[in-house]
């Protein structure tokens, strides 16, 4: 690729991300909506830590386990909802498409797939960002959380190499509307479970059930989480968590290209069957 | 003083397209080759069915059924037929939406399948649902579009406002969501979005299907203007044997995936011309060859 197609498609991706601001921007009423719930949903979890004080431990925990315990609990919902947000971004740009009827117009277009789906990318990074930051304003303010610890640049680095690899993830989620226009995104849901399930968003993945355990070994989202607790409660400095954030550096690069290639394999069988069209 | 033309005319010494200054023509008189293209539709077997040891398809559909066709550079041909005879499929195949079965698809030289990249880059098509974000204004469906076709968004900005009012759009309903306009309006929406990418070929399906008398007439001047002005090639779908008749230079008669005939509109009635139908139209032109009436034949559109 020459320089200046190069720099074709880098314009061109901003289309992707300009247009997604341009729908926040028009379904505002949705977002607040939407925002409510997420801060309502990441409440129910850190008062979780709040009330096991009283109800579970017979001889009560200290002050700071329990804030130790409410940290947890908060950066899994925070990072989680973060994660999900990049992760459904990507994977439902063919659902959102599906659903406007613009899928074949922008299938159409002289763009090449990983420049549709970088643009994509960008725009959920930004926009999970957003949403995680204002959700973790309104937490620290309502639990009056202790974040003297924190180290926040070590864990924006984790979180930042870490969407990489969900980036990849999702691309790969992504093919399954475009082969299953009733059923696709759905599947992607059943994907975004699998990985709640195995990344230790609530305990550490070493505390889970052995199966789990194990298979979490895989999950990058694990190693986002795990960087983030470190960084955040324990005061990690990036230097402390470079292994992590090679290894989810790593992993992205192998699964952005794979990502891709398997959408390719998607959108040529869609061509050939006739799926790639705006209804089901 | 507004031009009556939604061009201005191309400095004398540049390309009166942009799009050629970049995409060199291999062919530079045949805009697009059809060669025995063939598309089937299969429904498979249920996974009951499959385990049972049953492969047959529990449908199949021959929605192009071996075509050929040559479409001349700066033609306006129209393909006519009812319903599901696959003029939708055969677009669908020209804008690299499908791919053959058989047979080849290329424009201007550039195959469908192998010079994708290429053919995307030289054709845009307008569909008989204005797709859109409905949320979302004209001006930002149309900025989007421009944005993926390497338009400058300064540039295209100017040229949005320029094109809708030609088409009779009024500026504030440039900035307005999508969904409070007419489905007319809407289709004229999704002519200018097409027209901003300076198409060398544009592909027209059913364009003017559902508009009233009076948009009709706008969208059908629209198409002429940019087959006059513009240097662009227009292959146009249509079940209207009026507007296939008023607009295309040469006519393509399509029935259950194949081409029953092909020639000026013209030549299709002299060929039928007679003591039958002293003075024919293209309905009973349909009718001699198909040997069923356009109305019977109108089923219901398939993938």
């Amino acid at each position: 690729m020459t320089m200046a197609a190069a720099a074709t498609e880098v314009r061109a991706s901003y289309a992707f991300v300009e247009r997604n601001i341009n729908l926040v921007k028009r379904y505002w009423g949705w977002e607040l909506v939407w925002m409510l719930y997420t801060i309502a949903n990441s409440i129910a979890v850190v008062m979780i830590a709040r009330g096991v004080n009283g109800s579970v431990s017979g001889q009560g925990l200290s002050d700071a386990q329990i804030d130790e315990l409410v940290l947890i609990l908060c950066v899994g919902a925070l990072v989680w909802h973060y994660l999900a947000v990049v992760f459904e971004t990507v994977s439902d740009m063919i659902s959102w498409e599906r659903w406007e009827g613009t899928i074949e117009y922008t299938f159409m277009a002289p763009v090449h797939r990983g420049t549709h789906m970088v643009g994509t990318a960008l725009f959920s990074l930004v926009y999970g960002l957003v949403h995680t930051a204002v959700v973790l304003v309104v937490i620290v303010l309502m639990f009056d959380l202790n974040m003297d610890q924190a180290n926040y640049l070590s864990a924006t680095l984790v979180l930042m190499v870490g969407s990489i690899s969900l980036i990849g993830i999702g691309i790969m989620g992504a093919v399954l509307p475009l082969l299953y226009p009733e059923r696709g995104m759905q599947m992607t849901h059943v994907i975004q479970a699998a990985l709640v399930l195995i990344s230790g968003v609530y305990i550490a993945a070493e505390d889970m059930p052995e199966p789990l355990a194990t298979i979490s070994v895989i999950s990058p989202a694990r190693y986002i989480i795990e960087g983030i607790r470190e960084a955040l409660i324990y005061n990690a400095s990036p230097m402390d968590l470079w292994k992590t954030m090679v290894g989810l550096l790593a992993a992205g690069l192998v699964l952005i290209p794979v990502g891709v290639w398997v959408f390719s394999l998607g959108e040529r069988y869609a061509k050939r069957t006739g799926k790639l069209k705006r209804s089901g | 003083m507004e031009s009556t033309s939604v061009l201005e005319p191309a400095p004398p010494a540049a390309s009166p397209n942009p799009v050629l200054a970049v995409t060199p023509l291999r062919d530079q008189k045949i805009a697009v080759d059809v060669q025995n293209a063939t598309k089937v539709f299969v429904t498979p077997p249920s996974l009951l069915s499959r385990l049972r040891g049953n492969r047959t398809p529990r449908k199949r559909v021959v929605a192009v059924d071996n075509i050929s066709l040559q479409v001349r550079r700066g033609e306006i041909f129209g393909i006519l037929g009812p319903n599901g005879t696959g003029k939708s499929t055969l677009i669908r195949l020209m804008s690299t939406l499908l791919i053959p079965d058989s047979g080849s698809v290329t424009v201007f030289g550039y195959d469908i399948e192998k010079d994708e990249a290429t053919v995307k880059r030289l054709i845009n098509r307008v569909s008989v649902e204005a797709s859109f974000f409905k949320k979302l204004s004209p001006m930002e469906n149309l900025l989007y579009g421009a944005r993926l076709y390497s338009v400058d968004a300064a540039e295209a900005r100017v040229s949005i406002r320029r094109i809708l009012k030609r088409l009779g759009i009024e500026d504030e309903s440039v900035m307005s969501p999508m969904e409070d306009m007419s489905r007319g309006m809407q289709q004229k929406v999704a002519i200018a979005r097409a027209f901003l990418s300076a198409p060398i070929v544009l592909l027209l399906d059913e364009p003017t299907t559902g508009l009233d008398p009076h948009s009709k007439k706008e969208v059908q001047a629209f198409v002429r203007e940019i087959r006059d002005v513009h240097d662009a090639t227009v292959l146009l779908t249509t079940h209207d044997m009026q507007e296939a008749d008023d607009l295309c230079d040469r006519i393509a008669i399509v029935d259950q995936g194949g081409i029953v005939a092909l020639d000026t509109g013209a030549a299709l009635k002299e060929r039928v011309k007679g003591e039958k139908y002293p003075n024919p139209t293209l309905e009973d032109v349909f009718l001699e060859l198909t040997g069923k009436s356009f109305v019977d034949s109108d089923v219901e559109e398939k993938p």
